[in-house]
């Protein structure tokens, strides 16, 4: 018998991105495929962020509240720095935090780097040149041998990159860069509720907090349920969807995990009010200080003092 | 449309983060009056819808994908109120336990994302689909449009931040020291693939959801009106809005105003009126210089930056300098706006609840 004679063709074709052995290759990906990857990716890198956070480390060991401080302390420093190589050196800190941490700096790197500093460069490339912000040339690309006009708009004489852009553009990468890693650094060796709790010291709301771990459980209730959805989905596919079917399907999708949020919602609530809820939560953390976290804290202060003070003495 | 930090500098971080806490506090409020102790699991379980439903890729036109946001839909189901929020807290959860979205910037990006893009969203769905039958078509186009309306005063409001970075901040050899455009280029660069694309990513998708929940769960559709009716304060923004549309359409006449404003003298204006500067002014002048000083951008480190003609002169402002300043005067307002509507919002509220008590009691 001939390859699918007995089926029309565009039953035998395969759904986009579920190719075996090709998973993590984004491209040529349907929607639907893509969805389901960010969500597992999602499960699997909140499983290995509680691990590095249970292993024993420097970072590990601090006090939350401590932690969230002196982080606090240094993105506030990444964001007053006026030159780009004590911003450089700020970020050096955080991979050596995130080394004596036990974190793997491959790892770490990989993580900070990938996607949001990348974008920045990419953001701030076209202000490196003349035409899009004003400076001092420092390497001319292109004389135009004249003035040219492009309607009312001037395009000045030549085409060159600038001093003043590169320098700003270096500042910004880096200084994104810096804040990422301190955030991801933060996010990598605190477990999750020990920095809910940590977020009391800082007078937010009882009851935000509440909220906040409360979403932070059933974001993974909701991942599970959106996965059984699309996996169900991708499982009875025969032939590849077009993305307007794809559409539908995802707005289906949300419809119907939105319903199924709300019913559980009523039914959490039930759940609250039988145990003795009533609208005042009750925690019963008790954090205790040790000499070491008065110590990590006097010294990142300190580097953060003598930063500033220096960026501000070179002018 | 999350801002990273770094690219925004402190004090603009500050200032927002000074708007969207009476934002918070003002949802917060509202929420209690309406869903009593069983908002913790609604407004949770909502943000944790937010959060998974931001990672749903869409496929669009040209093989490429994009995401929505979904706070106009919830801001439909749960009330705009809680969306605030339940949105907010999707974006702390993204910014402290994933690293997306900056943590110095949170309070930007709740201002524009937690709070415009839910409040203006539900607000455009109210007013289009107002009087129209429930299962009717004019509503998800309502919603859609809703959708369309909060994405894109979000992303407008998030383009301004970024331009006043290039426009506020430099360095003294004249490099950026944050996000480098200035407003002419940030507000375009941001606008035209919000309006063309995200825009009616998060419109389309709205639409659908609701066109689905109309078939499959009406009853959700209502969930806020029963909740509303519930015995409920009616505290109308419509007159506010209305009255904050017509200041902003008329803050361009400032421009053409000259001199100074009754009562807004500075020392060296009072010395050339009244001969002599007043002991205490002279101590307290420059104490306070304001966010923006003489509705300018503040003057760089060299007085490089463009308040600095307006400054200088004092009352004789060259046409040159005025055309500079103009964006900044312009921004100025808008910013004197909203935190003169923030607070007129919760002076609006307080006096809202005396009344309502007294009428219980």
């Amino acid at each position: 018998m001939a390859d699918g004679g007995m089926l029309p063709a565009w039953m035998t074709e395969r759904p986009g991105g579920f190719e075996p052995g090709g998973p993590d290759r984004a491209v040529r990906q349907s929607a639907l495929a893509r969805t389901l990857l960010g969500l597992g990716r999602l499960a699997r890198d909140t499983i290995y962020s509680e691990k590095v956070a249970a292993r024993p480390g420097l970072m590990q060991g601090v006090d939350p509240r401590v932690k969230v401080a002196g982080v606090l302390v240094l993105l506030l420093l990444a964001s007053l720095l006026r030159h780009w190589y004590l911003v450089l050196g700020l970020y050096l800190v955080s991979v050596a935090m995130a080394a004596a941490a036990s974190i793997p700096a491959w790892f770490f790197m990989k993580r900070v780097w990938m996607f949001i500093p990348l974008f920045a460069a990419v953001i701030a490339l076209p202000s490196i040149f003349n035409v899009v912000r004003d400076g001092d040339p420092l390497w001319v690309i292109w004389d135009f041998g004249g003035e040219v006009r492009l309607g009312p708009w001037s395009l000045g004489t030549s085409l060159a990159i600038t001093q003043q852009g590169v320098r700003g553009a270096v500042m910004l990468v880096l200084r994104v860069a810096a804040s990422v890693s301190l955030g991801v650094l933060l996010a990598l060796t605190t477990r999750w509720n020990e920095l809910l709790r940590a977020l009391r010291v800082f007078h937010v709301p009882r009851l935000f907090v509440l909220i906040l771990s409360m979403t932070y459980r059933y974001i993974f209730l909701l991942l599970a349920m959106a996965t059984e959805m699309f996996t169900a989905r991708a499982s009875r596919m025969v032939g590849p969807a077009s993305p307007r079917e794809d559409r539908r399907f995802l707005a289906a999708g949300m419809g119907a995990l939105l319903g199924k949020s709300h019913a559980l919602s009523e039914e959490v609530y039930a759940a609250m009010v039988s145990r003795g809820f009533d609208g005042e939560p009750v925690t019963a953390s008790r954090f205790r200080t040790a000499a070491a976290d008065w110590v990590w804290l006097a010294s990142t202060a300190t580097l953060a003092l003598s930063l500033l003070a220096g960026d501000r003495i070179i002018g | 449309m999350h801002i990273p930090d770094g690219y925004i500098s402190p004090q603009t971080a500050g200032g927002l983060w000074a708007l969207v806490v009476p934002a918070w506090y003002a949802a917060g409020y509202k929420v209690r009056r309406t869903l009593d102790a069983r908002q913790a699991p609604l407004i949770a379980i909502g943000a944790a819808f937010t959060f998974i439903i931001m990672m749903f890729n869409i496929p669009l036109p040209g093989g490429t994908t994009g995401h929505a946001v979904g706070g106009t839909i919830v801001a439909i189901v749960i009330g705009p109120w809680a969306a605030v929020i339940a949105v907010s807290v999707a974006l702390a959860i993204q910014a402290l336990f994933f690293g997306d979205g900056g943590i110095l910037a949170l309070g930007a990006n709740c201002f524009n994302i937690g709070f415009i893009l839910p409040v203006t969203g539900y607000l455009t769905y109210r007013l289009i689909a107002r009087g129209a039958a429930e299962g009717s078509a004019r509503r998800w186009i309502a919603a859609g449009v809703g959708g369309w309306t909060g994405l894109n005063l979000a992303a407008l409001l998030t383009a301004v931040v970024f331009g006043l970075q290039g426009e506020l901040y430099t360095a003294a050899d004249g490099s950026a020291l944050y996000s480098p455009y200035g407003l002419a280029t940030a507000i375009p660069a941001m606008m035209v693939p919000h309006l063309a694309v995200a825009g009616v990513v998060e419109a389309v998708m709205t639409s659908l959801v609701y066109i689905f929940l109309q078939r499959t769960n009406p009853a959700l559709l209502q969930n806020y009106k029963t909740a509303r009716a519930g015995g409920e304060s009616r505290f109308e923004l419509r007159p506010l809005i209305i009255g904050l549309a017509l200041l902003l359409v008329c803050t361009p006449i400032g421009l053409l105003a000259t001199g100074t404003a009754w009562g807004e003298w500075g020392a060296d204006e009072v010395a050339d009126e009244v001969g002599y500067v007043p002991e205490g002014m002279d101590r307290y002048a420059g104490a306070w210089t304001g966010l923006l000083p003489d509705y300018g951008f503040p003057a760089g480190e060299e007085g490089e930056s463009l308040g600095e003609g307006a400054a200088e002169t004092a009352g004789v402002v060259s046409v040159d300098a005025a055309r500079k300043s103009a964006p900044a005067y312009l921004v100025s307002g808008v910013v004197g706006l909203a935190l003169a509507s923030v607070a007129a919002l919760l002076s609006a509220r307080f006096l809202f609840r005396g009344r309502q008590e007294g009428n219980r009691g």
